[in-house]
């Protein structure tokens, strides 16, 4: 008997969840191994949070302001983890030569994505519950939810439409090199304006409004928002049951668009020799 | 061995620091800008700074209904944008250890070129302070004119404002060798440490609201902050009747700041250099050079 005997080697949905798991695990696992990165990865968005806040109590701002600015500090930790940890991953492996490893072995790139996606939600979950604790406490939230059901609805519609996008923009950063660093850092301060990370979007124009709901950070934190602070629905855009359809639909479009994505551009990153180009 | 001696000569010194400054200028500004056309790297330049002061002027439109002619206005809007020089030249100095260590991995190449690494550090800096230059005009040239931040050029107390300005790059960048230096000492995290240090003298500073707004217990952080005394400086230069609206500093005069901001600036060069020459030989000996962590 050989050791390959031995060995049981999955095959079909047995394998892509495999994948999934094996994906997920560094993720997870990473948090524990580095647990200052976790104080980093939280002080810095209470750092900003702090900045945020005592900017509206300088301008005699309503409490319910300081909640918007929690809350939008929380969230920035999966909007960053989207750039740095989703999109712009698989530059990185392309640096550290795993792309080349995770294209020859016997499994699909989706599931790779996805176990990235479950292991970054995990991970980035922990940090923004942190971050929205620490900033509760510092400064006195008060979070008045009406409908706990619809708040859990929200939230997972909206990570799953995050998490979608995520994974298909991975794949147009299949194509990239050096620029995919300065691209995901252009991506922060115009999306944390555009999403209304810090104040109601509410205040923004209206289509400027509605063309900034593609990214599904800003439906889901203004319907969060309604449903979580006594004045929320006042400052929302939509109605809340209105965003969570168009959530639905992100979903949809996002899960079913990175499926296509990736084949088309791992078939034109192949095609053009982009799998093991490394120009720093 | 001529060449040994040559190096340990003054004049050949200050030729060896200024070639490295200058060649050090230049190639920070080739990794920042030629990895676009020039276009769309001047709309990335502007777009990220905008976007920031944007986010305060929504938040204060909002609250305020759009009083732009308040003096906290323009106290928020000029802090913020003088700001960006923090980040670019205080994280830009320091980021050159992460950026050659670990993304070029040329840091050791470096080192065993003819070049004065400080320098070659406040070189890479100084291209930051370049594109941060354009960010700071941008930014207050578009709250001058779509937001009435009340600048009258005529009224500006340019002296002032250059000397000012002059003394606080050099002490950021100075601030910026410290924490380089520091940062060739620590692998797993250095790349947060800029960030965290920005973050905190963001808040700590006063630069997008008074001091007196931060708790009690925390506004003497704000005073020993050197960056607090410059910000006020360039307020009082550029917008002076803003700068008297909030009484932050209104017990030094712009003499007195001006001394308290040259003392800093002298305290942190000499601090920049030592600091660094203990790192590096720290450096050298725990072989940290070349020691790639993925971060």
């Amino acid at each position: 008997m050989t050791l390959t005997d031995r060995v049981p080697k999955n095959s079909g949905w047995r394998l892509f969840l495999q994948t999934v798991v094996g994906r997920a695990y560094p993720r997870i696992i990473g948090l524990l191994r580095e647990l200052s990165w976790f104080f980093f990865e939280v002080f810095l968005p209470v750092l900003s949070v702090a900045a945020y806040v005592f900017i509206y109590r300088a301008i005699g701002a309503e409490d319910v302001y300081i909640g918007f600015v929690v809350m939008g500090g929380a969230m920035t930790a999966f909007w960053l983890n989207i750039l740095w940890s989703m999109s712009s991953q698989m530059y990185w492996e392309k640096q550290t030569g795993n792309l080349a490893l995770y294209i020859m072995a016997p499994n699909s790139l989706m599931a790779i994505l996805l176990g990235m996606a479950f292991g970054g939600l995990f991970s980035t979950g922990l940090r923004a519950l942190v971050i929205t604790l620490a900033g509760s406490l510092l400064f006195n939230v008060n979070f008045e939810v009406s409908n706990y059901l619809l708040l859990f609805a929200v939230f997972m519609l909206t990570m799953v439409a995050l998490y979608g996008m995520g994974m298909m923009t991975a794949s147009l950063f299949l194509l990239l090199n050096r620029e995919a660093w300065h691209y995901a850092n252009l991506a922060q301060e115009p999306v944390y304006l555009a999403s209304g990370f810090y104040f109601p979007i509410k205040s923004l124009d209206f289509w400027v409004a509605a063309g900034a709901s593609i990214i599904p950070l800003t439906l889901g934190m203004d319907a969060m928002r309604q449903l979580s602070f006594s004045g929320g629905a006042e400052l929302g855009f939509l109605p809340v049951r209105t965003e969570l359809i168009i959530l639905v639909a992100l979903c949809v479009v996002f899960l079913f668009g990175a499926r296509w994505l990736l084949k088309y551009m791992e078939r034109l990153a192949v095609r053009e020799g982009r799998l093991t180009e490394s120009r720093r | 061995m001529q060449a040994t001696q040559g190096i340990g000569k003054p004049a050949k010194e200050r030729g060896v620091s200024g070639r490295t400054f200058r060649a050090a200028a230049w190639l920070g500004w080739q990794i920042e800008s030629n990895w676009a056309d020039p276009l769309i790297f001047f709309i990335y330049s502007v777009i990220k700074p905008l976007s920031g002061a944007a986010i305060l002027v929504v938040m204060y439109s909002v609250i305020t209904n759009g009083a732009f002619d308040d003096p906290m206005f323009a106290y928020i809007y000029l802090g913020n944008a003088f700001y960006i020089y923090v980040a670019a030249v205080l994280t830009g100095v320091s980021w050159t250890v992460i950026d050659d260590r670990e993304i070029y991995r040329m840091l050791k190449y470096i080192y065993i070129a003819p070049v004065h690494v400080p320098v070659y550090l406040l070189g890479r800096g100084f291209a930051k302070f370049a594109f941060g230059s354009l960010a700071v005009f941008i930014t207050i040239a578009a709250g001058v004119y779509f937001l009435n931040v009340p600048l009258d050029l005529s009224l500006v107390n340019w002296p002032l404002f250059a000397v000012s300005l002059t003394l606080g790059i050099v002490m950021l960048a100075m601030m910026g060798l410290v924490l380089g230096s520091v940062m060739l000492l620590i692998v797993n995290n250095a790349n947060f440490m800029g960030e965290a240090v920005a973050g905190a003298l963001y808040l700590f500073s006063g630069a997008v609201f008074p001091l007196s707004i931060l708790p009690g217990w925390l506004q003497p952080v704000g005073y020993i902050i050197p960056i607090s005394y410059w910000l006020e400086l360039l307020r009082r230069s550029v917008v002076g009747q803003v700068a008297e609206s909030f009484p932050t500093f209104s017990q030094f005069s712009d003499i007195q700041l001006l001394a308290i901001l040259a003392g800093l600036t002298a305290l942190f060069t000499i601090l920049g250099f030592v600091v660094f020459r203990y790192c590096d030989h720290q450096a050298r000996e725990k072989g940290y050079l070349d020691r790639y962590s993925n971060f």
